[in-house]
């Protein structure tokens, strides 16, 4: 438990993800099976004990603490197992700090009227760190930051293992990973991934930045939906639905997969249907995310179906390693039969011209959807980005003239500069936040917006200065969509910082009206699988 | 305006809180005033105890050439007293006793018409290399601080603060590990702890600590190798200890150090919420103040007829006194702010 506190600790005050993977792989690398093991899976949410409750440490300690003293030390400090971790009395003197796998396996067969004194006992034989680790454990408050890509991605640059090795795997493990980590290690060989329906990592698409990357290859065109990419598995009579990053999703989609029965493993996008039998806006299919049950409501209101766009195993046949067009025409025939309400197929759009994919791509934003996806017809299915076999192609973004009104200092490198921006637009004469975007210009620009910042502050928040409001910004962004949270009733999706307008007066930046009219009657959706949407 | 503290018990007519602070009127003289005065004796150096302008100073040598390098002309006319020795002024008789908290720190012991006080200034009583450790000295009544007067605060032993460091360094030895320290005491007492753990690679500071970590030197601290970071090559600082005001973090005077890691050492660090305020990525839990437990103990040691509390957080403090079945009050200071809080 002292080891997975003392990451605990770090992890909670180290932003950039290079340094939690540092911490990660130490971890794994120093500390011994099982313990290991239960940690990982405690930051990755596979481990839910929920044995405390806050009333019960609330108890615990006031069994131990002068009430008044309470009183003002949580009033200072703010978060209950904080001040219980440090109001504990003693130092730890009770004896040898407990091993975490000792409290998860003693914890999972303890009664609950046993509890309290377990729980009292093992804080008495650990330090104030040790036992802020083991109530946030308790209480399930572990948030640091580990999400279980994150985490997979440690093992593999620890091991030096493929991560889509350890991704495919991970479905069919269970904490505490004895086996995982006997293979990493090169102790034993890679265990079996087929216990259970299991996931196979994504294909994924590079962004195409100059067209011709496509020369001279025969291409399969599609459109690039406005949902999450999911991946559908049915074998061995069991069904399964996965994340991107291979969460077992199941749970959250019982209409999708009591409607879907095709022995198969199929990739497509998730998407809820709308009023008219269309797909909905992004903001619809959100109702449904992040969420480990699902309401019959929510299920009437936003039901799902999967818009499948290929197939790597039918009937138990890995098809894999066959070349795109092969795989598509089989797909095909399976949807001939079995498509429906919860399943259809993604279309394969034909271009009559030479001019027809940039006009495609430019009808994108008018039809609701995020651009197209460009495959190669000759493409066996590989996990991970394969340069120059898959591409996508996103709609261009719209722009806006913002004031620049907060900026906060980065982490990491850019501790010292402020560069991350909240801005602005007019309403009447009054700024409305609309944004907040990190820094995307050169170091020469960064460090020349850093000096304007601290020459125009008018008002400091720790982190944060609020600047005179004289600079403009011109903002890129993908679409706007209503928000309760801003003032300005809107928010921008994927903000960047295209320019800095020295040049422009304030006044001349836009106004909200003409933001608003950008708001499209279908919100469009995060790159599917650029966000973690499932990490929980 | 002089109003004498009123006590059930005894007359204390002769001490008196008036808006320069405490006040001895039968010496003449104040303690730690917050604003000049004709007589002042300081317990040590940090700014909201040592003051400029003053016409007459007794301290401890140290904490007197503290003052004389921080104030110049203004220090007033020092005189300084060692540890000990006794002094008559007017009908009080006086002495500095080492409190443990910064080189030259004292508590200063008042004794006038049988009854015996003694102003702790800011104490600890864990082990320092850089000074004296505490002294106990039974008395009627104890003035004693409050800084971490909660029982959340405990502070960890410093050595295994100093080892996380050093675990820190061996996990992320390209980046320099930047350290905020308060340059009076914490910078050079932070130094000896890594010297004493065994690190004997040259520490880099911020010119703003480099006139008082010196005089620590001439005082007969050893430190090794101090070499001056604003003239280092930023690569000899990779996974180096950089030490710096904590002011200096975040602030354009970190970009010449390779990927900073921000730390704090300080007590203050033992709340989270306070480390991540700060963007803290290495809160260091080290302190020049006494904790909760520190507090407590001293008391029950001291066993002093009465308890005055004051400077920082007075209200747990007395509680716990009263508990206890000590007379105790909060004795409300002018100026007494978190400046060497730390
Ligand atoms: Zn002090
Ligand atoms: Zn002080």
């Amino acid at each position: 438990m002292k080891r997975f506190a003392a990451l605990l600790d770090r992890l909670v005050y180290t932003p950039a993800r290079n340094g939690k993977l540092a911490l990660l792989a130490d971890y794994v690398r120093t500390v011994p099976d099982p313990d290991r093991g239960w940690g990982l899976a405690a930051l990755t949410g596979e481990l839910a004990l929920d044995h405390a409750k806050p009333a019960l440490i609330r108890a615990l300690i006031a069994d131990r603490t002068d009430p008044t003293l309470f009183a003002l030390s949580y009033d200072y400090v703010g978060d209950l197992a904080e001040t219980c971790a440090l109001l504990w009395p003693g130092d730890a003197g009770e004896g040898p700090a407990p091993r975490l796998s000792e409290i998860v396996e003693t914890l999972r067969r303890t009664s609950k009227a046993e509890t309290p004194r377990r729980l009292a006992g093992w804080l008495d034989r650990l330090d104030a760190t040790g036992r802020y680790g083991f109530l946030k454990l308790l209480t399930g408050g572990l948030r640091v930051g580990v999400s279980a890509r994150l985490a997979k991605t440690a093992l593999a640059e620890t091991f030096a293992k493929p991560v889509e090795d350890i991704e495919e795997l991970w479905p069919a493990l269970s904490p505490p990973y004895a086996s995982l980590f006997a293979w990493l290690e090169d102790r034993a060989p890679r265990p079996s991934p087929e216990a259970a329906p299991r996931f196979r990592p994504f294909m994924l698409a590079h962004a195409l930045e100059d067209r011709s990357d496509l020369g001279g290859h025969a291409w399969q065109v599609e459109w690039k939906w406005d949902g999450v990419r999911v991946q559908y598995v049915c074998e061995l009579g069991e069904k399964r639905l996965f994340s991107r990053t291979g969460d077992d999703i199941s749970g959250a989609f019982p209409d999708l997969l009591e409607g879907v029965q095709i022995d198969a493993v199929i990739d497509g996008e998730l998407l809820v249907r709308g009023a008219d039998g269309e797909a909905a806006p992004f903001n619809d299919l959100q109702q449904r995310l992040n969420r480990k049950t699902v309401s019959t409501r929510m299920l009437a209101a936003y039901p799902a179906f999967l818009r499948a766009y290929d197939l790597l195993v039918e009937a138990g046949d890995d098809v894999r390693g066959l070349p795109l067009e092969e795989r598509r025409a089989r797909l095909e025939r399976l949807m001939a039969a079995h498509a429906g309400e919860r399943i259809d197929v993604s279309e394969v759009l034909t271009l009559s011209d030479p001019d027809a994919l940039a006009r495609l791509q430019a009808e994108a934003r008018a039809l609701g959807r995020e651009g197209l996806m460009l495959k190669r017809r000759d493409s066996v299915y590989t996990a991970g980005r394969v340069k120059g076999l898959w591409f996508k192609w996103k709609r261009d973004p719209h722009t806006a003239d913002a004031v620049l009104m907060y900026a906060q200092r980065g982490h990491g490198k850019r501790s010292s500069f402020y560069s991350d921006y909240t801005f602005g637009v007019w309403r009447g004469d009054e700024l409305v936040p609309v944004g907040k975007a990190y820094f995307g210009f050169t170091d020469a620009e960064l460090k020349r917006l850093d000096a304007w910042v601290r020459d125009h502050t008018v008002q400091r928040f720790g982190p944060v200065r609020e600047v005179e409001r004289r600079l403009v910004l011109e903002v890129a962004f993908d679409s706007v969509h209503p928000s309760a949270r801003h003032k300005s009733g809107l928010a921008m999706r994927f903000p960047r910082i295209a320019r800095i307008r020295w040049d422009k007066p304030a006044a001349e930046a836009d106004h909200l009206e003409s933001l608003a009219k950008l708001v499209e009657p279908r919100a469009p959706a995060a790159a599917s699988g650029d966000a973690d949407l499932f990490s929980r | 305006m002089q109003q004498p503290v009123k006590n059930k018990s005894g007359p204390f007519d002769w001490l008196a809180v008036t808006e320069a602070g405490l006040y001895c009127r039968p010496g003449g003289f104040h303690v730690d005033p917050s604003r000049p005065v004709p007589k002042a004796l300081i317990t040590h150096g940090h700014g909201d105890h040592a003051r400029p302008g003053h016409a007459a100073v007794l301290t401890t040598p140290a904490t007197g050439a503290i003052m004389r390098a921080r104030f110049g002309a203004e220090a007033g006319a020092i005189e300084p007293v060692r540890y000990g020795e006794e002094r008559r002024i007017g009908e009080v008789r006086v002495r500095f006793v080492p409190a443990g908290h910064i080189l030259g720190s004292a508590q200063i012991v008042l004794e006038h018409a049988g009854r015996r006080v003694v102003v702790s200034g800011d104490y600890k009583r864990r082990r320092d290399p850089t000074c004296a450790p505490f002294e106990p000295v039974p008395c009627d009544v104890f003035i004693t601080e409050a800084t971490f007067a909660l029982p959340v605060f405990r502070h960890p032993p410093a050595e295994a603060e100093i080892a996380r460091l050093l675990e820190s360094l061996r996990l992320f030895p390209e980046r320099a590990h930047l350290v905020g320290v308060y340059a009076l005491g914490k910078c050079q007492r932070v130094i000896a702890l890594l010297r004493e753990a065994g690190y004997d690679r040259p520490i880099y500071l911020h010119g703003a600590l480099r006139a008082l970590t010196e005089f620590y030197v001439a005082e007969g601290v050893p430190l090794g190798a101090l070499p001056d970071a604003t003239r280092a090559a930023k690569d000899a600082m990779k996974g180096a200890v950089v030490l710096a005001p904590p002011a200096a973090i975040g602030e354009r005077w970190s970009r010449r150090l390779p990927d900073p890691l921000a730390a704090l050492a300080s007590g203050w660090m033992r709340v989270r919420q306070r480390a991540k305020q700060h963007g803290i990525e290495l809160p260091l839990v080290i302190s020049d103040h006494a904790d909760w437990d520190e507090l407590t103990a001293t008391i029950t040691e001291l066993k002093p007829g009465e308890v005055w509390v004051t400077h920082g957080r007075e209200e747990a403090l007395v509680h716990w006194c009263r508990s206890q079945g000590i007379a105790a009050r909060a004795l409300m200071l002018a100026g007494r702010a978190d400046e060497d809080g730390t």
